[in-house]
């Protein structure tokens, strides 16, 4: 025994911080897990699938044979027309909003009701979008209305996304700006905007893996269950991947096992490459930073 | 002879809030032209406020209000047809921390020329300005081999210069300089202290300091403000030697602030 050895106020301490490491480690495992499996499940069930035909053909006999080439043509159509509408129009709604926007009770109304436009769910939009773009503007049920629902219903991730990315920039660049004679377009141009790409774009592509998920906002608005042709204009319909993969589970008699798990690990493919894209450019920039 | 005399800054019953509180009460000075004049006193005596509503960028602040006049080389500063990029021109600003923008050194110092000359000047033309005003701001030699290398990577010392010289290529009379040296080590602040010394002259320098010592050595008038009015504006030697007023003599002799 000496003056440091430890008192059993001591072990007690020990033995309780041994104790919450254990739990909190488990808790991620926990959360791993379910990731870990659906993965495994569908590459174990999916890949057997995987074969040139799969990819390039359309489907064929009620959809229980052949490929998915329309509805993943049909899905990057769905998510450009959508980037189109929602990246200048978040971006140009962020700028105002960070850069432009006095603190007052209407900014942060504003403010609050990008927030919750983030919280009403899918099907909600998929009303809207019904509403609003296939019957009001009447562009019918087509790869326009759907895509325009689901460029409002991503909005505000684009929104959130860029304002932070933009409020991330230090006020010290501003005022120096300010200060030498520019205006705030000048600063937001030449200053801001280029030290918040890499913010924006991560926000972009958490817009693409969701757009490329969704399925009840298209469903009513411009997905089909089967065409024989690829899309040719923006008012056409289209197959869309995750719409594919409801009806071929859900709507459809005597489907093959593996079709199901194929079109949802290449869904899944999409979203992972897309999101490892953004996660590449952000280092490439953060990179280049330094302040 | 009379225009050479007119005085580079000249306010008269300058007011002005933040919000209810008034943060500066009647301010009339003239600040000399061609000359080092540093404004001391205590934090939060308005001194940091006055300068940054000599180029207006206090404005930004959406709830300041001002009354009264501020003229710059005889030019009416408030007046409604002002463009600020105009003012801010004539008007240069050097920050507490040095601030240069996230761009190239070459970008940093052609920053304001390029705002006032959108269609370009040749290359040769550019390489040119940039050498001469680094060689003013006694930089270049340092710079030279990092022209587009990032500003923010070199040392403080050379930050602050460079914040001074990307100010030169458009001319202005008079800098404004908010602490320039407080986030310097004691070395950078006497090179800077002797930068502004060499451009006194061919430029009006007004410069906020919390150092006294600085103020003594490095200016030839000085402003002591207390509580957003002006107490005391002589030569430098005089005001350190035989202040007038006694909070004056207080704050020099370090009783507060």
């Amino acid at each position: 025994m000496n003056a440091f050895s430890a008192t059993d106020l001591d072990s007690a301490n020990k033995r309780r911080e041994h104790a919450f490491r254990l739990l909190f480690g488990a808790m991620t495992a926990l959360l791993i897990l379910p990731v870990l499996l659906i993965l495994g499940m569908l590459v174990w069930k999916g890949h057997s699938i995987f074969s040139f035909e799969f990819f390039f053909t359309n489907p064929r006999n009620g959809m229980t044979e052949g490929g998915i080439f329309p509805a993943l043509i049909g899905t990057l159509y769905l998510v450009t027309v959508a980037l189109f509408a929602s990246v200048p129009l978040g971006v140009a709604a962020a700028v105002y909003l960070s850069e432009y926007a006095p603190d007052n009770l209407l900014t942060r109304l504003i403010n609050l009701a990008i927030i919750n436009l983030a919280g009403v769910p899918s099907i909600v939009h998929a009303l809207f979008g019904v509403g609003a773009f296939v019957l009001f503007f009447n562009f019918g049920t087509s790869i326009l209305a759907a895509s325009l629902t689901l460029a409002v219903m991503t909005l505000p991730v684009v929104i959130v996304a860029t304002r932070e990315s933009l409020q991330a920039v230090p006020q010290a660049f501003r005022e120096a700006s300010w200060s030498l004679g520019a205006t705030r377009w000048q600063t937001i141009r030449r200053i801001v905007l280029p030290n918040s790409v890499s913010g924006i774009l991560t926000g972009v592509i958490l817009e693409v893996s969701r757009t490329v998920g969704e399925t009840a906002p298209i469903m009513f608005t411009g997905a089909t269950f089967y065409v024989a042709f690829l899309p040719t204009s923006v008012f056409d319909q289209t197959m869309a991947m995750s719409y594919h993969l409801y009806t071929i589970t859900t709507q459809v008699p005597g489907v093959p096992e593996a079709l199901p798990f194929g079109v949802a690990l290449t869904l899944i493919a999409i979203v992972l490459a897309l999101n490892s894209v953004s996660i590449a450019f952000r280092m490439i920039l953060r990179g280049r930073k330094k302040w | 002879m009379a225009e050479a005399r007119e005085p580079a800054i000249r306010t008269r019953g300058l007011n002005l809030w933040y919000g209810d509180f008034q943060a500066l009460f009647d301010v009339d000075l003239d600040i000399a032209r061609g000359r080092v004049t540093s404004l001391i006193g205590p934090s939060g005596c308005g001194k940091s406020t006055f300068l940054r509503s000599v180029n207006r960028i206090i404005e930004r602040l959406d709830y300041v209000r001002t009354s009264g006049s501020i003229e710059v080389m005889g030019q009416d500063v408030l007046a409604s047809d002002v463009a600020l990029t105009q003012l801010r021109r004539e008007v240069g600003m050097v920050f507490q921390r040095p601030n240069p923008l996230p761009i190239s050194v070459r970008r940093n110092v052609l920053f304001a020329h390029r705002l006032h000359n959108p269609h370009g000047q040749s290359r040769a033309e550019e390489d040119e300005l940039v050498e001469r005003v680094l060689r003013e701001v006694l930089l270049w030699d340092q710079v030279k081999d990092r022209l587009d290398s990032l500003a923010t990577g070199l040392s403080l010392e050379e930050q602050q210069k460079l914040c001074i010289a990307r100010l030169l290529p458009v001319k202005p009379s008079v800098l404004l300089m908010d602490e320039p040296c407080s986030a310097l080590d004691p070395e950078a602040t006497s090179a800077v202290e002797e930068l502004i010394w060499e451009l006194r002259g061919d430029y009006s320098i007004l410069i906020v300091t919390h150092n006294m010592a600085q103020a003594r050595r490095a200016s030839d008038e000085c402003i002591f403000m207390l509580l957003g009015k002006v107490v005391e504006h002589a030569p430098t030697g005089d005001m350190f030697v035989t202040p007038t007023h006694s909070e004056t003599a207080d704050y020099i002799e370090g009783r507060y602030g």
